[in-house]
């Protein structure tokens, strides 16, 4: 997907493929959401007791009831399969069987918080990668192999480094010895998000990092770089109108599945740090098999998926201005493998 | 066979060999008893009878952790199992079948990728309930896109090659080009695939337990240990650092010997 969208993008036609491409993408997105939940809800045996609060569930008969016309679950599985469909399709997110509320209200009051997380990550692990990139590139000679080594070691610690123990260390370094930073967090108070953000940014900037050195190495040889120096520009000048911009696409590339990457950690985060956000919302949801709380909060992160992905490939469009009209293949930017 | 692995692996290889004891053998590694609770003895900072200390019931944090390898290993590599298994077919559905049959699964498998590998899970573990079964299904079902994805590309470098079209060329039916020539390239690398992801399942399968939705309490399995230790981050950090580092150190030496096997191969 991602390789197809570093393709030429040029006049009206190919921009109007390109919007219907991102369309049909969504669509197959909500479609494979509808089908998980409709297979994993017949799969755990009665789905009305499943989505009620599994077995030994409180529910009152009005509630059985209501529930049964909502979900269809009178009809046709086939009936019941559309159903679902439409409901995802239309992010009908229902009610939460635990909390009562609509899960629609619960998502958004949750949702900034988890947002406002993932994006300061996202920053932040940029800026780790592409410095970290940057030196391991500038570093030369002797010194230079022992640096690009450690950056290498820490890089690959870091990329395996899985949440929970991170934030952990940081909070036991940080919070409870030096009290630099509170031990958990709430909304958009600065110093209580300080170790959220790292926790998370920490294992993607490993993995960022790897991908743009070897884009940086590889540009820092590029005819263009060498033409620079020979016409007398200076490293500076060179990486940062030449090179970086290079070293940065691959990356770019892989924003949509760090984004995904992001919100898989902000469950442990935010259960971590006590942050009120989206991720504890599901691990509640999980918790107190609230179904339908969970099918929802799945379908805004499909859905949300499916924008970061639209965005970067706009972001491309600016960095990258070989993507914006057609070229001999020999320019076009290279497909990038994205590693699981 | 050390002067290929180089330092880095020949250190994973040794850190293997003694996470494979306290699989095989935990008595031999750490000879106490996991569950046996004493709650005098409850959360002692790290001594010399007690090298990682004790939890809340006195237990050895040591022990517990040469125990729980095999229940956390275990549940990684069930899971890891039921990864690749689904991913073999999806990806050599895709990567055999008809141009359509390619084009769809290969749709399917790129957003399924793109899921969090955490929320996906969490939808099957809110639907199937929490517990050590439910982890190996939810991490097995929510890796097995990551798999499919590696194997459907290398399925079709391998079935478009010159040397499968030579043998083609020479006869060869679909079932023998498959046995001799697309199976053999395509599942020989799986070896390092399945060291590196069975280090990323047992950190998946971890965080699970972490957040409450795998393994129950009295459990020494890794994630059920952190889980745990959380409430006494502040008071006692060896409950929560030492399960942690095990998880760590796992991930770590499966991942550098995934790669090494990864660049051998190549």
């Amino acid at each position: 997907m991602r390789g197809r969208s570093a393709r030429a993008i040029p006049p009206w036609r190919t921009a109007l493929r390109w919007v219907l491409a991102r369309v049909g993408g969504a669509l197959l997105v909500v479609w494979l959401v509808a089908t998980i939940v409709f297979f994993a809800l017949r799969s755990s045996g009665d789905p009305l007791e499943a989505i009620l609060g599994g077995p030994g569930s409180q529910a009152g008969p009005e509630a059985v009831e209501a529930a049964r016309r909502e979900y269809g679950l009178d009809q046709p599985l086939v009936v019941q399969y559309l159903l679902q469909l439409w409901r995802v399709a239309t992010l009908q997110l229902g009610d939460s069987y635990a909390r009562r509320q609509p899960v629609a209200d619960l998502i958004a009051e949750q949702l900034p918080g988890t947002l406002l997380l993932a994006a300061l990550a996202l920053a932040a692990a940029w800026a780790l990668a592409v410095t970290g990139a940057i030196v391991s590139t500038s570093a030369r000679g002797r010194i230079g192999a022992i640096v690009n080594a450690t950056l290498r070691g820490i890089e690959i610690v870091a990329t395996v480094m899985p949440g929970f123990w991170l934030g952990a260390v940081l909070i036991l370094v940080f919070a409870t010895s030096l009290g630099w930073f509170p031990a958990t967090s709430q909304g958009s108070h600065p110093a209580g998000l300080v170790l959220p953000v790292l926790t998370l940014a920490v294992p993607i900037a490993g993995f960022l990092a790897q991908v743009s050195r070897d884009a940086l190495l590889e540009a820092d040889a590029a005819p263009f770089a060498v033409t620079a120096r020979a016409r007398g520009a200076g490293e500076p000048r060179v990486l940062l109108r030449h090179t970086l911009r290079h070293a940065s696409l691959p990356a770019l590339a892989l924003s949509g599945w760090a984004f995904g990457n992001l919100l898989s950690g902000a469950v442990v985060v935010e259960v971590l740090f006590a942050r009120p956000g989206l991720g504890r919302l599901l691990q509640d949801g999980a918790l107190s098999r609230d179904v339908p709380l969970v099918i929802g909060a799945v379908t805004v992160v499909a859905v949300l998926y499916v924008a970061v992905v639209v965005l970067t490939d706009v972001v491309e469009l600016f960095v990258d201005p070989r993507l914006r009209g057609p070229r001999p293949a020999a320019l076009r930017a290279p497909d990038v493998a994205v590693g699981s | 066979m050390i002067r290929r692995l180089g330092v880095s692996g020949a250190i994973a290889l040794a850190a293997l060999a003694v996470l494979l004891l306290a699989i095989a053998w935990p008595g031999l590694v750490a000879p106490g008893d996991p569950l046996a609770i004493s709650p005098a003895e409850g959360f002692r900072p790290p001594s010399a009878a007690h090298p990682f200390g004790t939890d809340e019931s006195g237990r050895d944090i040591l022990t517990r952790i040469v125990h729980g390898a095999s229940a956390s290993a275990g549940i990684g590599l069930a899971a890891t199992a039921l990864g690749i298994g689904l991913g073999l077919v999806l990806g050599f559905a895709a990567g055999l079948g008809p141009a359509w049959l390619d084009a769809a699964l290969g749709r399917i498998i790129e957003v399924l990728f793109a899921l969090p590998t955490l929320v996906m899970a969490l939808l099957l573990v809110a639907v199937l309930g929490a517990g050590a079964g439910s982890s190996i299904l939810a991490i097995g079902l929510a890796t097995a896109p990551g798999y499919a994805r590696i194997l459907r590309s290398r399925v079709r470098g391998v079935a478009r090659s010159d040397y499968v079209g030579y043998a083609r060329l020479e006869g060869d039916g679909p079932l023998t080009l498959f046995r001799r020539h697309i199976a053999p390239n395509t599942l020989w690398p799986l070896v390092s695939t399945a060291t590196l992801g069975i280090g990323q399942a047992i950190v998946w399968v971890s965080a699970l337990s972490f957040l409450g939705l795998g393994s129950p309490p009295p459990s020494p399995e890794w994630g059920a240990m952190l889980n745990a230790g959380r409430v006494y981050i502040s008071t006692g950090w060896w409950m929560t650092v030492f399960p942690g580092l095990a998880i760590v150190v796992t991930a770590v030496v499966l991942t550098v010997l995934g790669r090494r096997l990864a660049g051998a191969g190549r």
